[in-house]
């Protein structure tokens, strides 16, 4: 079976991050990237799927020319080969329209993405895909099982409850992080990767589809907690303190 | 602006007092029918079409997740999700895990489509009509849901909970803040992370996957404060935050915190506390 993952690079996650000069993003220089999260946990569960049925494994990605490293790091991991959409949006709606019209060359028979990204944290992508694509769709998925022409998945819902829900085939799903284990890439992969093919896909501005219907104004530090009395310093004299608090102040201990 | 809120259990309250603040007038439905993705997309999309409203809004539950971004796109619109403030034209959510705030403006016509995050707004009363649609094909097919085996730990009846997040590392570093816990007489948790690796139970993991804990202290160590774990534990009458990150979100929640690293100040917290112990309590 084809399998795609549409994986997402977002900043490293220890990074310091601070505002741009515009107030409306973060400043990327010299900021280090990865990939998603979630969308690892994606790229595990297709690379598995591959092991379990055979086919192949194409990974997605939509961003600047940066992404071509994170897609070169998924190949280095397993996957066959890499589509690389060149797009400098952020708009959650005109990637996914991007994405969508890659994908529908490749009709794949199932597609797969992390439930979320770890920068704008819209949660959104797969779930418009499915739509754009006009394929069934099911999110936050825990288990993935392919039978003849369908998919049945265990999806997760609030406070430990779960449901299984099976979709004919093609279908999009979004995945939830810790459903398998992520594997390293060998030195062998890595080899590999180098040779493995990464489709460039530049587009015009009019390809990018409609208009953003919702506009990051401005991106801030949240208020700053007034009630919060945070020590730092010396461990032992901030740990005195802290239990001197609780002890006289809170009674709790 | 004329507002939708579509509905469902979860959260009706808070979703009703959302919408009337957002604008009037306000109607409030229901959708009366099992739910699967495609059958409330369609659903959705007939009700929309004949109330004809700027706004729609949603609780940020799980089922909303499911279906209203593809509900929203074959409108051409982005759903704006999780929202934790403001009113049309521009609303508050958070972006890179809590680490900013983003103040997002709507662009062009409506209907535009916002979720809100759970226990953001207080929850008033909700007059709702329930909406049956004409026709509702699926291609998901449902099972009922289920719940895995019991939970071997009860979180909420803990008055003290020591929760453990990314910052310890690495699973052999655990006894670290298990000597907190036991020193406090506390049940140990987590946060996600830590539980899909493997390191602690699922049973003891404290967030919107997991469990909802309102304890009388919560000591979240090495926790940067996602908004999935923050709905877990909001509750907690005192918050105790250790991170070494200054600008964790965690300490926007925390009545009490240390800045440090949690492998230097756990262990003399723990020394602090036994010190304690041999006082009598004030």
């Amino acid at each position: 079976m084809k399998i795609a993952v549409a994986i997402k690079q977002v900043p490293l996650r220890e990074s310091p991050l601070r505002v741009n000069a515009a107030g409306t993003w973060i400043e990327e220089d010299n900021l280090g990237f990865e990939i998603n999260e979630p969308d690892a946990y994606a790229l595990e569960e297709a690379l598995q799927l591959r092991e379990k049925h055979g086919g192949e494994v194409i990974v997605i990605s939509a961003g600047p020319a940066r992404v071509s490293q994170t897609l070169r790091e998924a190949l280095a991991k397993g996957a066959d080969r890499g589509i690389h959409v060149d797009i400098a949006t952020l708009d959650t709606l005109r990637v996914a329209n991007v994405l969508a019209e890659a994908l529908r060359a490749e009709s794949p028979d199932l597609i797969l993405t992390g439930l979320q990204s770890d920068d704008l944290g819209y949660g959104q992508t797969g779930v418009i895909l499915a739509e754009l694509l006009g394929l069934p769709g099911s999110t936050i998925i825990m288990q993935v099982e392919i039978k003849p022409g369908k998919v049945r998945v265990k999806r997760e819902l609030e406070d430990g409850w779960f449901q299984h829900i099976e979709m004919p085939l093609p279908a999009v799903l979004t995945i939830q992080s810790g459903l398998n284990k992520l594997r390293y890439a060998t030195l062998m992969g890595i080899k590999k990767a180098k040779t493995k093919e990464i489709k460039l896909i530049t587009l015009d501005g009019a390809a990018e589809g409609p208009q953003a219907s919702a506009v990051i104004e401005k991106l801030y530090a949240p208020g700053k907690n007034q009630q919060g009395q945070i020590f730092d310093g010396d461990p032992k004299a901030a740990a005195a303190k802290l239990v001197e608090k609780l002890r006289f102040e809170a009674r709790v201990l | 602006m004329s507002v939708l809120a579509i509905v469902e259990q979860r959260m009706a309250g808070e979703v009703f007092a959302a919408a009337q603040e957002f604008g009037s007038p306000v109607s409030a439905f229901s959708i009366d029918h099992p739910y699967t993705a495609d059958a409330y997309t369609a659903a959705a999309e007939e009700l929309i079409r004949k109330v004809n409203p700027t706004l729609v809004v949603f609780g940020h539950t799980y089922q909303t997740r499911d279906y209203a971004p593809k509900l929203a796109a074959r409108f051409g619109r982005v759903l704006i999700s999780d929202v934790i403030a403001g009113k049309p034209p521009v609303f508050v959510r958070q972006m890179f895990q809590g680490k900013f705030n983003a103040d997002v403006r709507l662009a062009g016509d409506g209907p535009h489509f916002v979720s809100i995050q759970a226990g953001a707004w207080r929850a008033g009363s909700v007059p709702v009509e329930t909406f049956s649609p004409s026709s509702a094909t699926s291609r998901q097919v449902p099972e009922a849901p289920f719940r895995e085996a019991a939970r071997a730990v009860d979180l909420t009846a803990a008055d003290i909970i020591v929760s453990v997040g990314r910052g310890i590392k690495e699973k052999e570093n655990l006894p670290v803040v298990e000597a907190l816990a036991r020193a406090l007489g506390a049940e140990l948790a987590a946060s996600r992370p830590i539980c899909d690796a493997g390191w602690l139970p699922m049973d003891r993991q404290v967030g919107s996957s997991g469990q909802t804990v309102a304890p009388k202290v919560y000591f979240a160590v090495g926790i940067s404060g996602a908004i999935q774990h923050l709905v877990g534990m909001k509750g907690a009458k005192t918050v105790v935050a250790i991170n070494k990150d200054p600008n964790a979100p965690i300490f926007e929640v925390a009545h009490y915190g240390i800045i440090g690293d949690l492998f230097e100040v756990v262990p003399a917290l723990v020394e602090e506390i036994k010190k304690t112990k041999s006082i009598p309590p004030p």
